[in-house]
């Protein structure tokens, strides 16, 4: 099977939540629960065990690319639909010490939910913040790339009920190819603050969901240098060792008295 | 008219003439050129630095209050195998009987804590399904398994020798446990610190080299106040005793001078004074009743009380202050640019 990713783009997405439903309905996951943040028209935060895809309301003092707003403060209300980035390091993956993450034929990351026993060492593995515990069900819950669908051919139901193209699913070359041709088309608009976020140069290998977005990563709290945590099992275990050999050396001292 | 009305006109000075001209100007040029309405308490404030509307970029550690006492039990057991095996060789067999029963019961504690923490605790054996040297929680689960089998079975021999029934093969036996038992002590007791150094949580992963130190000087002094507690007042408990509060002072000492932003859940607010609290009971409290007071059995009981006391709150303080962590996402985007300069973009 091909290796598929997403390619979200803030620059068309409309803020509709289509997705967000999409993928409760499908997934079958359970509500939030109503809450009002007052962040714009933001109420479900951030991705969790129980939200898969979160689209986000960032309004900033900046003007959107060429336009203006008729006012005397330039201004820009951006949306993004938020996802696990299915990243080729996964630190989830990596973290997971029953086996019950895998990396799937489509290349994505899948909690097998009959296999997890709810230890908890991915969600602080995560880099990106996107794995968490349903503590009612008592294991892990994450974006499963739509497994059951992409299985049977079908893309994820996010991007089939994108009605604006922001969530695009395809072959990760195709879209990789795509992701650079559509940042060109907006930097030759005007769009001079578009990028693409993909944490390729990092550890982490690049990321199976990317995105393109105006303006910097932080903003939509994408960390900017994103890092696989186990690049640090080498200098982590060096110190335990010598630690571990200073405390031999200190307990047989006490007994050479 | 409505009283409420003109006062309203009154204030924005809109007359019937300057809504005609409005009329009139938008009628001959297409828009209006008006600096329009300023509102209220306007200009908006706007975050300091870059976040997502301040949310956590990070998820908080799910951990129940189980897994900090199952890493202090797990250190306690882990170094006490090792004065087991260190007190065995140099012939002070009641000092070796006690700690291998220390560590025993350290090694039938810790199990049940850490599956009482799992979602889903009837699955704990799914731990047992793959060993991942890249997963430390794989590592660990491993070396509880192979510490508690090589403990449980020196334990056995220790017995059976004392009750009469020892032969060569049992001595031998014992021997082989011992030795097995303290260096997957050594493990057991270092593991978590690589478990939280080798994770995404920005205090934990910053503090990767420190924390082995902090976790295997808490575990050992602890052991050693444990078996003072016992009644093994020795010279050798005493020196273990020292060098484990020094090992605590220097290591808050070094988080306290040092400053940086990332560590400021140990430094600040209730988190901060509890990590305080501990190293300060297991540092210098500590260390100075063992220098002052080193003949006085009395002081020797409250500084091991005083040690354990301190590395126990040390362990919540470590996993509290993760969860304060993950909280702050301008705690994870320093560490990943601090000049700065970005990658995950192009």
């Amino acid at each position: 099977m091909a290796i598929s990713a997403f390619l979200t783009d803030t620059t068309v997405c409309i803020g509709c939540k289509a997705c967000e439903v999409a993928c409760k309905e499908w997934n079958h996951i359970p509500a939030d629960g109503f809450t009002f943040t007052g962040n714009s028209y933001d109420n479900t935060g951030s991705l969790g065990a129980s939200t898969w895809r979160h689209v986000m309301f960032l309004e900033q003092p900046t003007a959107l690319g060429p336009q203006t707003t008729g006012t005397e403060d330039p201004f820009r209300w951006l949306f993004l639909s938020d996802v696990c980035k299915h990243c080729e390091n996964a630190g989830c993956l990596e973290a997971c010490p029953t086996g019950a993450i895998v990396r799937t034929e489509v290349g994505s990351v899948y909690v097998q939910p009959d296999v997890c026993n709810g230890c908890g060492y991915c969600v602080v593995s995560c880099p990106f913040g996107v794995v968490d515990k349903n503590h009612e069900v008592g294991t892990a819950f994450k974006c499963t790339f739509c497994y059951d669908r992409q299985k049977e051919g079908l893309m994820p139901a996010c991007a089939k009920a994108c009605p604006t193209q922001s969530i695009q699913f395809g072959e990760i070359n195709d879209l990789r190819e795509r992701a650079q041709l559509r940042i060109e088309e907006l930097q030759r608009r005007g769009y001079n603050d578009a990028q693409i976020y993909d944490p390729k140069e990092s550890s982490v290998g690049g990321a199976h969901a990317m995105f393109v977005i105006l303006g910097q990563p932080e903003a939509y709290n994408f960390p900017p240098a994103p890092e696989v945590p186990t690049v640090h099992l080498k200098s982590a275990w060096n110190a335990a060792l010598i630690s571990a050999a200073i405390v031999f050396l200190v307990v047989c001292l006490a007994f050479a008295f | 008219m409505n009283p409420k009305r003109s006062n309203l006109a009154e204030k924005t000075q809109i007359t019937e003439a300057r809504l005609d001209a409005l009329r009139e100007e938008a009628a001959r040029s297409g828009k209006v050129q008006a600096p329009g309405i300023v509102p209220v308490s306007s200009p908006f404030p706007q975050p300091a630095s870059a976040s997502y509307n301040g949310h956590p970029a990070l998820k908080p550690p799910t951990w129940t209050w189980q897994v900090p006492l199952y890493f202090f039990v797990g250190g306690v057991a882990g170094t006490s195998a090792v004065i087991a095996l260190l007190a065995h060789v140099t012939g002070n067999a009641e000092l070796a009987r006690a700690s291998l029963w220390v560590a025993f019961a350290g090694a039938l504690v810790a199990p049940p804590l850490l599956i009482a923490d799992l979602g889903r605790p009837a699955r704990f054996l799914n731990m047992l399904r793959v060993f991942k040297l890249q997963s430390a929680m794989s590592v660990g689960a491993w070396t509880l398994v192979a510490f508690s089998s090589a403990i449980g079975l020196a334990v056995i021999c220790r017995e059976l020798i004392l009750a009469g029934y020892g032969n060569g093969f049992v001595l031998l036996l014992e021997w082989i446990a011992e030795v097995f038992g303290a260096a997957t002590g050594l493990i057991l007791a270092s593991y978590t610190s690589v478990l939280l150094g080798v994770s995404a949580i920005p205090v934990w992963s910053e503090n990767r080299t420190l924390l082995p130190a902090i976790f295997l000087a808490g575990g050992l002094g602890s052991a050693a106040a444990l078996l003072e507690l016992l009644g093994f007042r020795l010279p050798a408990t005493q020196f273990i005793g020292l060098v484990a509060s020094a090992v605590e002072t220097l290591a808050a000492i070094i988080i306290e001078v040092r400053g940086r932003y990332v560590d400021r859940p140990l430094r600040e607010g209730g988190v901060g004074w509890l990590t305080r609290a501990g190293s300060l009971l297991a540092g210098p409290v500590s260390l100075l009743l063992r220098i002052f007071w080193a003949h006085s059995p009395g002081a020797r009981t409250v500084a091991a009380l005083c040690f354990i006391t301190g590395a126990l709150i040390a362990r919540y303080a470590w996993i509290a202050a993760g969860r304060v962590s993950s909280r702050d996402p301008q705690a994870l985007f320093q560490i990943q640019r601090p000049d700065g300069h970005a990658s995950a973009t192009r």
